[in-house]
């Protein structure tokens, strides 16, 4: 895949959900994904009263060198939500020109994918656009799924990577 | 402090990074009490054999044995969320007049913006209170290298070093190369009564001692590297520490920088020189004005925020707002409240006491949810043990309207000693403990009443029923909370009795224990739409777009706790 980031350039991704949809896993993976590829990495959350079904949000930058673990309002340069209200609550944070995944959540939706595999799902269609290789990204699920969930959840982002828009 | 190419690449966050940094450096102790946002040090910890680490059964406990270890010899750590340093505020103060033998860190994890704590001090006024170095780290990266330099000024001072960290430091992950562990420091104990004995006379003499200590940390504070000038543009120079300096590094990585590592005693000489060479200074700091208070006691004249950024987080787009000197644009933006899970016993007895129509004390953890709509039925939380101790003085002027509950880590925490105030001082009425056989809010750690420790061994267990009798309660008894009518009759008949007694609401955590039964089967044609059932609050309940009740199966454990509540029979047991 060509990138069109140059590598001093600190990239913005916002993840956001509710508790139990896997959206600190999904920016543990890209995370790691970055550290493959030989990035600065800061990863931000709050854990605590979330994990009850509250507001999850995770920021993620990465770089040469990355200052702030938060991301600014209005610069994420991705913005990754698997539930829509959280979506309405962190859009502030999209830069302009930024790219938002929500319509990856439906396309979930019509390709029929199980809501346990919607974050690998919607990682893997984020992956189409981040300068990553790929052996890199099947290092990070390697890394951070069981050896149990690596197969299902591979199978389920290369799907998600490959699909033609 | 470099990375080293050898070396392993990990993905920390900065409470690991403490964890992994102190395992390198010898550590050989470890106590806490858990507690977010700081419970992941012990846990980072508890993995590591060469490390002797426990939850202890409070913060105070946790300090005391972790500091005596010390002073016996070896390298050790104490870690707390900040309300729970205060719990140990009493050892914390006379430590720093007893010194310590081997290195001692008090690490100190503050919460600003409250994401899950009762308050948001700021814990940076207790190491000056305690006159105790303050090292605060800005990033993970800088918390695992900070805590080699703490354990030098601790022994080469012979003081309790506090390494003072936030929300944003401790569960921010940053990757860096990791190490090997060096060979620990082993100390002699050395037996001085003057030393280590804190009667008034030697007190008086050791506090003598500690101010002189203080002076000669003043002048290792104007030279340590952990305080870092770096000039660049001179028109602005920011004085910050913590991740304030990172968030002002993004917003104007052209000025430069006083970036405080070691933040008390502060480093006067040092801050003015800095400012002799900048144009206008500008305090960046997080929370309460410690660094600014420090700046005009050298006499220096500084910029600082408006005052209504001492409430809440900062963020990175708020520094060149604090720059204009513009006030804080409060946006609280409405987040998603969290929930009691699919099947939680709290939820069975919650629905009770709001039915009796009760007046609760509650205290910290998951039950503290049950202030929330639509339970609404928990009236009071002050902090861990005050779920009893409010019980007691609620009941003292309300009567017999009033029920205490508390968690079963709580109990062991602080509802032992409230539960023998209350036989000592001839109070009736009902205490409830909601016991799920967990620390369930911090992330399910152990305690003594779950029988298992830190390392997931079987250890000792508190008999929940045997203390409280001991304690001195009149009645205790067990139950299970989702047997709702059974639990009713016996709080019923206990309410009115003339006795101290005891309900144990046992039902295991529903976040830890995860089997399901079936869930109940929703007939819609007996449904009245009376919604009784979403009173209970559970999420696995929803109304539906046709106005009829939905139940998720995918998150419903099928406690049918919604069936008992149902009259008209539309939910029924599979």
């Amino acid at each position: 895949m060509k990138t069109t980031q140059q590598k001093n350039d600190t990239l913005n991704i916002v993840f956001g959900g509710i508790g139990g949809q896997g959206v600190l896993l999904a920016s543990e993976v890209c995370a790691w994904a970055a550290i493959y590829e030989g990035y600065h990495v800061k990863k931000s959350e709050v854990h605590g009263m979330a994990q009850r079904g509250g507001s999850v949000e995770s920021h993620l930058r990465f770089g040469k060198l990355v200052w702030s673990p938060l991301v600014p309002t209005g610069k994420a340069d991705y913005l990754v939500c698997f539930h829509s209200e959280e979506h309405d609550r962190l859009k502030p944070f999209l830069k302009k020109g930024g790219t938002d995944l929500l319509p990856a959540l439906d396309e979930a939706r019509r390709l029929l994918i199980n809501p346990r595999y919607l974050n690998v799902f919607v990682l893997g269609v984020l992956s189409r656009s981040l300068p990553f290789r790929e052996n890199n990204w099947v290092k990070a699920i390697k890394m951070v799924l069981s050896k149990r969930l690596f197969a299902e959840n591979l199978e389920i982002f290369l799907k998600a990577r490959r699909v033609e828009r | 402090m470099g990375d080293n190419k050898n070396s392993k690449i990990s993905f920390l966050s900065g409470n690991e990074a403490v964890a992994q940094g102190a395992y390198e450096e010898g550590l050989c102790f470890a106590a806490s009490y858990p507690g977010t946002p700081a419970s992941e040090i012990l846990e980072y910890l508890s993995r590591f054999p060469e490390v002797n680490s426990q939850w202890s059964v409070n913060e105070k406990v946790a300090f005391e044995v972790a500091l005596a270890s010390a002073i016996a010899g070896r390298r050790s750590l104490y870690a707390s969320k900040h309300v729970g340093l205060n719990v140990a505020m009493d050892p914390l103060m006379t430590s720093a007049y007893m010194g310590i033998n081997a290195g001692f860190l008090v690490v100190s994890c503050d919460d600003p913006g409250i994401h899950s704590s009762q308050n948001e001090q700021d814990n940076r006024l207790l190491a000056k209170f305690a006159q105790i170095p303050l090292i605060e780290p800005a990033s993970p990266k800088e918390a695992r290298d900070f805590v080699g330099e703490a354990f030098k000024v601790s022994e080469s001072f012979d003081t309790p070093v506090m390494l003072r960290m936030t929300t944003r430091v401790a569960h921010t992950k940053e990757n860096m190369s990791i190490g090997k562990r060096k060979e620990p420091v082993i100390k002699e104990f050395s037996n001085v009564i003057e030393k280590y004995v804190m009667v008034p006379r030697n007190a008086y003499r050791r506090h003598i001692n500690l101010l002189e200590r203080m002076e000669r940390l003043k002048s290792f504070s104007e030279k340590t590297s952990l305080n870092r000038v770096e000039y660049q543009d001179k028109r602005i120079g920011f004085i910050t520490s913590g991740v304030s300096y990172l968030y002002a590094k993004e917003a104007y990585p052209e000025a430069s920088f006083l970036k405080l590592g070691f933040s008390f005693p502060f480093p006067q000489q040092k801050a003015r020189m800095f400012a002799s060479q900048v144009k206008e200074v500008y305090v960046i700091e997080e929370l309460e004005p410690f660094l600014e208070e420090e700046l005009r006691i050298a006499g220096i004249k500084c910029k600082a925020k408006h005052s209504s950024y001492r409430i809440g987080e900062l963020r990175p787009e708020d520094i060149p707002q604090i720059v204009k000197g513009k006030k804080k644009k409060e946006v609280v933006a409405p987040t998603r409240r969290p929930v009691m899970c699919a099947g939680c016993g709290h939820r069975a007895v919650f629905s009770v006491l709001k039915k009796l129509r009760l007046i609760v004390t509650g205290d910290i953890g998951c039950y503290t949810l049950g202030a929330l709509p639509p339970l609404t039925s928990l009236h009071s939380c002050l902090c861990m043990g005050s779920g009893i101790t409010f019980f007691e003085g609620f009941r003292k002027v309300l009567g017999k309207n009033v029920v205490g509950v508390i968690g079963d880590s709580t109990f062991v925490h602080s509802g032992i000693p409230a539960l023998i105030n209350l036989s000592y001082n001839k109070t009736n009425g009902v205490v409830i403990i909601l016991d799920n056989n967990t620390t369930a809010m911090t992330g399910g750690q152990p305690h003594p009443a779950t029988g298992v420790n830190i390392k997931g061994e079987l250890a000792w267990k508190l008999i929940l029923e045997e203390i409280c009798k001991a304690c001195g309660a009149d009645n205790v008894d067990v139950v299970n909370p989702h047997e709702v009518k059974l639990f009713r009759e016996i709080l019923e008949r206990r309410l009115d009795a003339e006795a101290l007694s005891v309900i144990i609401a046992r039902a295991p955590c529903r976040a830890i224990k995860r089997e399901k039964n079936n869930p109940p089967i929703y007939l819609k044609d007996k449904c009245k739409k009376c919604f009784v059932c979403l009173e209970l609050g559970c999420p696995a309940l929803n109304k539906n777009e046709d106005g009829f009740i939905i139940l998720d199966t995918n998150l419903c454990v099928g406690c049918n706790l919604c069936v008992e509540f149902c009259k008209f029979g539309a939910l029924v047991k599979s």
